[in-house]
């Protein structure tokens, strides 16, 4: 059999393209947000849609606060994030919920269930609860559009800001989601004041108090009609309650059971629980990370399976579920062959590479932050000691600095890329300015948001729009905040860098060295002409210097003993290094590094 | 074929994601519901890269493949083809292009590329057809064109004609490198089977 054409034009869309085409439908005007993967795409591509204002904003904090003043004025508003920058923006978050929304307001939330590119698995639902506010969870592109727009309904009709939790396999799956109509807000733009709801002094906040439990009683008898909270009904000996992605495993896993399919997380629909309940022999919650759903429903006093055999940690799938609830593994599984690891490396050509080659050089204990430049950690480089979260490297190293006292003088340093230094590295500057610090900070001023794919940030003179903007003057920046010693360099230059490093480190002040050199991905890097090394064999030794860089243009190439005599070599030597030219960009950081001239710069050729 | 699970796998870079969007699309065309799951982020810097893709005559529920159940791996370097051997079942066909792309602990001579790697999918029976899309990708004049001739080669294996992936082709790729990639993508249909 052959399927059948779709008589309507579909769209084929990523989660987060289809958030954007949402919001479009939703006719939000205003949208804020940082990057952070995986909701970076939300932004990027709404800011392709001309009548909606985007930007990206230093932090999360600052988008959240921006959305809410663009609803208080009375137009739909968006921020978008990833779990941890919910953290970031979690004071106007609890406080917003007390405001209630002008204009519908809607947070976007990306989970990252098994951590493939975060620090932490924290599961977003928890701030629904705690901040009081309605949070719905698609399961694909397709609901994601929906639900954005639904989500914006909700906001105005019950003056609330709404959570809207994505998650890796919403924002990054691709499936087919179809064009809708445009929806129009039913609130007339303008300012209005209001300052019972906007200005939240305690006297007014208690009053706002109120008015959320009474939002949170509607919300919930709400919810027990929303057509998005569904009952599927299936074999009656296996009811499974689950809301998102959990409920597509599941609904994979176990095609008849009976379901409850749950589009809003928070409240939850007690009514339609106790009557799903009633009519299933075994209730089972499947739900990734947190037992969020279930906890709620075993103090509903109902009896269900969740987290004594779903697990916690990490993401589900059809087959963990499967596995999780009747034990099968589905037939036999080949096992993993032990192969050589691939993690993520820096480009070819990536100027983080020399710094932390020189800090592995200089044997510093380095306090480092979020970005590429986190895998300054892995080996060859080994060169960062922490990292907690965006903007901590600097704050750490002061208190490294504050405990050890003159012991540690000239043996910590903070490293933070330009992006992550303007989201929350400033203010941790200043405090170790103030307090009379002596830890020396790194800037690694690449000129743009790499890790996320090159998001234009305060310091690139760009805006989302592609618009030119102002570019911050860092060293400016750093001496009004009191830094007497900025120096800026190219970390390209290994040695130079180095001899600078080594004196801004022993230095009994803050010093601030910025390593200023764009991305090899930025589109004007990438036009830049380049040459590519090449390297002569014949007058390699193997001696290996230029490996500990940790190119990914540079190959070690085993030699056998008959080799390295026919080579003409010396006996002991085991192999040569070998520079592809496909890869290579000519960053010069080997040349500074191989001592027998065995690196050719192609000029001339 | 009314349904299917295909991987797609490789190193960071090498075009992957492009590779499976027109496959997705060639499949759309066709009229399937087609899910696609990929990851981005920190993990796309020169790291092991995959992309699951499932499609069906009826509705696609999860986007992701469930391990011993992948039927077509298009896989863009050897050892990443083994890496992800716990999807595969003896009844796979794994497309492999023919190159060796040295891991960092590889690189820095720390530990050795797996010798005759593929060995490990042919002894578990799996159907194993190596491409050397390198060699294809020089051949017309594009080294970047390894993923399309890819692609061709797995066209050979899905239910769509020529024509559909043509046109999927033209429409998703910019003029100036549609040429170069129409030659990759015949001559990886015409190694193929």
């Amino acid at each position: 059999m052959t399927p059948k054409k779709s008589d309507a034009e579909k769209l084929w869309f990523s989660g987060n393209e289809a958030l954007a085409l949402g919001a479009f439908e939703a006719s939000v005007a205003v949208a804020s947000g940082y990057p952070g993967t995986p909701s970076t795409e939300i932004l990027e591509n709404l800011s392709a849609y001309k009548s909606v204002y985007s930007e990206w904003a230093p932090n999360e904090k600052v988008a959240l606060e921006v959305a809410i003043g663009a609803s208080f004025a009375g137009v739909r508003a968006l921020s978008t994030m990833k779990h941890v920058g919910l953290n970031v923006a979690a004071d106007p978050l609890f406080t917003a919920s007390y405001t209630g929304v002008r204009g519908g307001l809607v947070i976007v939330v990306a989970d990252d269930p098994s951590m493939y590119s975060s620090q932490n698995e924290q599961d977003s639902r928890n701030y629904a609860y705690a901040a009081k506010l309605p949070m719905l969870e698609p399961a694909d592109p397709g609901e994601a559009k929906e639900f954005l727009k639904l989500a914006y309904q909700i906001s105005e009709q019950f003056d609330t800001p709404v959570l809207l939790r994505s998650c890796t396999r919403v924002a990054h799956v691709k499936g087919v989601v179809s064009k809708g109509e445009i929806q129009k807000s039913s609130v007339t733009p303008g300012l209005v004041r209001n300052p019972a709801q906007m200005v939240m002094l305690p006297a007014h906040a208690r009053g706002r108090r109120i008015a959320i439990a009474e939002r949170q009683q509607k919300l919930a008898e709400f919810a027990e009609t929303w057509a998005e909270n569904r009952v599927e009904t299936g074999d009656r000996a296996m009811g499974i309650i689950a809301a998102g992605t959990s409920y597509l495993y599941a609904k994979e896993a176990f095609p008849n059971a009976s379901f409850l399919k749950l589009g809003m997380v928070n409240p939850l629909p007690e009514k339609m629980i106790r009557d799903f309940a009633s009519k299933v022999e075994a209730l089972y919650i499947v739900e990734d990370l947190d037992p969020f759903i279930e906890m709620r429903v075993k103090a509903m006093g109902i009896a269900c399976i969740g987290k004594e055999k779903i697990p916690a940690i990490g993401e589900l799938s059809p087959s963990v579920v499967r596995k999780a609830i009747t034990g099968e593994t589905g037939g036999a599984i080949f096992a993993p062959v032990d192969l050589p690891p691939r993690p993520p490396n820096m480009c070819a050509g990536c100027p983080h590479r020399g710094l932390f080659y020189n800090l592995n050089r200089l044997k510093v204990f380095v306090s480092g932050d979020i970005g590429c430049y986190t895998l300054g950690a892995l080996p060859p480089l080994s060169a960062m000691d922490a990292c907690v979260c965006m903007g901590a490297s600097i704050g750490m190293a002061h208190g490294m600095a504050k405990a050890l006292g003159e012991d540690g003088l000239g043996k910590v340093v903070a490293v933070i890329g330009d992006s992550t230094f303007i989201h929350s590295g400033l203010n941790s500057l200043i405090n170790t300015v103030y307090n009379k610090s002596y830890s020396t900070v790194i800037i690694l001023d690449n000129r743009i948001t790499a890790m996320t794919g090159q998001q234009p940030n305060p310091a690139s003179g760009s805006t989302i729009m592609g618009e030119p903007a102002n570019s911050i003057d860092f060293p400016e920046l750093c001496r009004a905040i009191g830094v007497k010693h900025v120096r800026t360099v190219n970390p390209h230059d290994i040695e130079s860098t180095y001899a600078v490093l080594k004196e801004e480190i022993e230095r009994p002040e803050p010093s601030v060295v910025i390593t200023r050199f764009p991305c090899v991905l930025t589109p004007a890097e990438k036009k830049r002409p380049k040459t590519s090394f090449t390297s002569i064999t014949e007058k390699c030794t193997g001696c290996g210097m230029c490996l500990r860089l940790g190119c990914p243009a540079i190959n070690w190439v085993p030699l056998s003993p008959e080799e390295t005599k026919a080579m003409g070599k010396k006996e002991k030597q085991k192999g040569y290094a070998l520079i592809n030219e496909t890869t290579c960009i000519g960053c010069g950081q080997c040349l500074a590094l191989c001592k027998f001239e065995a690196i050719s710069t192609g000029e001339g050729k | 074929m009314k349904q299917g699970n295909i991987h797609f796998c490789g190193v960071g870079g090498q075009g992957i994601l492009l590779a499976s969007e027109l496959t997705a699309h060639a499949l759309l065309a066709a009229g399937f519901d087609v899910k696609k799951s990929e990851v981005h982020g920190m993990a796309q810097r020169g790291g092991s890269v995959e992309a699951h893709l499932r499609f069906s005559t009826s509705k696609v529920y999860s986007p992701l493949i469930e391990p011993g159940t992948v039927d077509i791996m298009l896989a863009f370097e050897m050892m990443e083809a083994v890496r992800y051997l716990p999807l595969l079942n003896a009844k796979s066909t794994v497309i492999v292009n023919t190159q060796k792309i040295a891991p960092p602990a590889v690189a820095t001579g720390k530990m050795v590329y797996p010798d005759q790697c593929l060995d490990a999918l042919t002894s578990q029976g799996i159907t194993v057809v190596p491409v050397d899309a390198f060699a294809i990708a020089r051949k017309v004049g594009k080294l970047k064109a390894v993923n399309v001739a890819l692609v061709g080669v797995l066209s050979r294996y899905l239910p769509m004609d020529e024509a559909t992936w043509i046109e999927v082709i033209k429409k998703r790729l910019p003029a100036k490198i549609l040429d170069v990639n129409l030659q990759a993508f015949h001559e990886g249909r015409k190694a193929g089977k």
